[in-house]
């Protein structure tokens, strides 16, 4: 059981107001207990908890390079295992780090089976930086290095589909979450943490920066995530999909409409062609996990 | 007892001997024989150890961070290609302070593809807070593992170290080579002792980001670590000559440097070469004489500046170009550095490169141009594919 009192990633430290991996973070060491080791990837988390000589962890703690954190992570778990140690071993890593730079690390870690949860914190670019695109960056999305302009609408590539990636390498558990929903991220990563082999969860978790919303509005904006089917909540088991969140599905435009990066699909004029490609993502994503609530449910 | 062993399965048996936890390496001609052999110990059951087989050198030795972060003494092995794939991560050890050994077959770098020989793998990472042996031998490339992890384990010093021998010329060759028994080995190498470890019983950070305020202590402390290496390099190579007979205390070797009109300077298996021709010069009246460099880093400039003083000119024989340099090879600047205030010549020659032979007679003519005072240049290019 989740014990929600735990409090194990401490407050005084550097991200923004409203930040989505802080609450992440806070919620993700509240699933695993204090038997656990953390290994982190370069990133936005890695920088606003651990400016030395001050820590916001309140568990072991490691980081290596930006790539890396997966393979750093199976040899913690080498170790553990040879010593009969019982500590839970979770990588914390951004998009960039997971979408892009760390695949090769990632798809070594989970071909090899290793017992570990690997973490995806996926606020959807390069925020440490300032706002590059990833591979995680959604379609159409203006980003600094894939900017809004006369001749583009921003990002020209559709999302990777990381969870399905990692499926395919046999892992044992594969899920969504959101830190709109932070009772089912904290079950989610107890029961990977406690699931034998390697796991990935993939958060959602809006940065008010690089988005271009109030730091106030972060769980709202994650709700609306959810609520529109840009993002889906569920869960795999062995590649077969178990659950996923049902919805009473709203169109993208009040998704899109409350996020600066976003904004030049409706100033001056909407740009009706394009929101309807994002649209089609969102049907897409309705079709193949399941979620639309029929009228007689 | 002595063995007739290829160079590799020595490693492994050196590597064995240290009773790593983990293993983690990415196969790589000319290193494949070592890791090869470990897998077969591990899967007969003679080596208690966790064998990974990873994607990538990046993943190996990012492997062996994780590892020894959680208190297992850990070993891996590479080459070339791999050392340079993984040198991001090789930087990142050292900073982090991990007594990490590592083997390296010394092997050249692409562009063009080479399997064969040099030195410029290990030599481009010098700058990397690792300490550098480099073995002239079989013997003494085995020996040097008890001693890399003996040295690199001390809580003075907790800094990674390469042991690095020749690729083919060691790694492939048979030679006699006596390894010491588990017993011996135990009694000369105790169970690592991190100084801390990731342990959920007593959480730490590591790894964290250090702001302008700190960044250059860290680095500063990483210097002073790798100067007292040496000392624990040292101790541990006297401690290892009182227990087994062969001593390794010296940084550096002198082969015939008394009286020496022109002394040599070489890292690795070139000097059983050099020691041949210098009894050859020496039975035709050239006072020749070697200095041989075992440990690289730290540089052992004032054990140098000793063993040549009084040499009217230095010849130091390069496996590795330092591109675009004035003295060409990587090698000579430090060791022109170490005799600063003196008059000794001191002058570079790259020689073989990518594998290509040195003879006694390429020797010879060294000596001949360094009389002459001709240095910092190639030496047996072939002119005529120029």
């Amino acid at each position: 059981m989740v014990d929600k009192s735990l409090e194990l990633f401490d407050c005084g430290h550097r991200a923004c107001g409203g930040c989505g991996p802080a609450m992440l973070a806070r919620l993700m060491l509240k699933g695993t207990g204090e038997d656990v080791i953390v290994v982190a990837s370069t990133g936005c988390m890695e920088v606003f908890s651990t400016p030395y000589p001050e820590t916001a962890w309140k568990v072991p703690w490691i980081h290596s390079l930006f790539e890396n954190a997966a393979a750093v992570a199976s040899g913690v778990e080498a170790s553990l295992k040879h010593n009969n140690r019982t500590e839970k071993v979770v990588c914390i890593c951004g998009d960039g780090a997971t979408f892009d730079i760390g695949m090769l690390c990632i798809s070594g870690a989970f071909e090899r089976g290793h017992d570990i949860t690997y973490i995806c914190y996926d606020n959807e670019a390069y925020m440490n930086t300032g706002i590059q695109r990833s591979g995680a960056t959604p379609y159409d999305a203006s980003t600094t290095t894939s900017p809004a302009g006369k001749k583009s609408m921003g990002n020209s590539l559709p999302k990777k589909d990381m969870p399905q990636i990692l499926n395919a390498h046999g892992a044992s558990y594969v899920a969504t979450a959101s830190v709109a929903y932070p009772m089912d991220v904290m079950k989610k990563v107890e029961k990977a943490v406690n699931t034998p082999g390697a796991c990935y969860l993939q958060v959602h978790t809006p940065c008010s920066t690089g988005w271009g919303f109030d730091g106030s509005k972060t769980i709202e904006i994650g709700k609306q995530a959810i609520e529109c089917g840009l993002w889906v909540n569920y869960e795999m088991e062995y590649g077969e999909l178990k659950a996923s969140k049902k919805v009473r599905r709203v169109p993208v435009d009040g998704y899109l409409k409350a996020q600066k990066r976003f904004r030049h699909l409706f100033k001056p004029q909407p740009v009706t062609e394009e929101i309807a490609k994002i649209q089609a993502i969102a049907d897409a994503n309705a079709a193949k996990y399941g979620i639309d609530i029929q009228l007689n449910e | 007892m002595l063995q007739i062993m290829e160079g590799s399965h020595a490693v492994a048996e050196a590597a064995k001997l240290c009773r790593p936890e983990v293993v983690s390496a990415y196969p790589i001609t000319p290193q494949t024989h070592i890791v090869e052999r470990l897998a077969e110990m591990v899967a007969d059951g003679e080596l208690d150890a966790e064998y990974l087989c990873v994607d990538s050198e990046l993943s190996a030795l990012s492997v062996c961070i994780g590892s020894s972060a959680a208190g297992s003494r850990v070993y891996s092995a590479t080459s070339s290609q791999g050392l340079m794939l993984m040198a991001e991560v090789v930087f990142n050890v050292a900073g982090m302070r991990q007594p990490i050994v590592m083997s390296i077959a010394n092997r050249a770098l692409g562009a063009p593809l080479s399997i064969w020989n040099d030195q410029q793998d290990s030599i481009s990472l010098r700058d990397a807070g690792w300490f550098h042996l480099y073995g002239e031998d079989v013997q003494e490339m085995t020996d040097q593992h008890f001693i890399a992890y003996k040295a690199a384990e001390q809580h003075d010093v907790l800094l990674p170290g390469f042991v690095c021998f020749d690729g083919f010329i060691l790694s492939h060759t048979y030679e006699p080579v006596d390894i010491p028994s588990q017993e011996e080995i135990d009694a000369f190498l105790p169970p690592y002792v991190p100084y801390n470890k990731l342990d959920a019983k007593a959480p730490i950070s590591m790894g964290m980001y250090a702001t302008p305020d700190y960044y250059m202590e860290f680095r500063y402390e990483t210097d002073q670590a790798l100067q007292r290496a040496g000392d624990a390099i040292s101790a541990a190579g006297k401690e290892f000559g009182e227990m087994f007979g062969r001593d390794y205390s010296g940084h550096t070797e002198s082969y015939r440097m008394d009286d020496a009109d022109v002394a040599f300077v070489a890292l690795g298996s070139i000097c059983g070469t050099v020691k041949d021709a210098i009894d050859e010069m020496r039975a035709d009246g050239i006072k020749a004489g070697l200095v041989k460099i075992r440990t690289f880093r730290p540089f052992p400039a004032a054990e140098l500046a000793k063993a040549l003083a009084g040499v009217p000119k230095v010849a130091v024989l390069e496996k590795n170009i330092s591109l675009g340099s004035a003295m060409k090879g990587a090698v000579g600047p430090e060791v022109k550095d170490a005799l600063t205030g003196t008059a000794i010549e001191v002058y570079s020659y790259v020689i073989g490169l990518g594998g290509r032979d040195i003879r006694k007679k390429d020797i010879r003519a060294i000596a001949a141009l360094a009389e002459k005072g001709v240095g910092n240049m190639f030496y047996g290019l072939r002119t005529e594919v120029l």
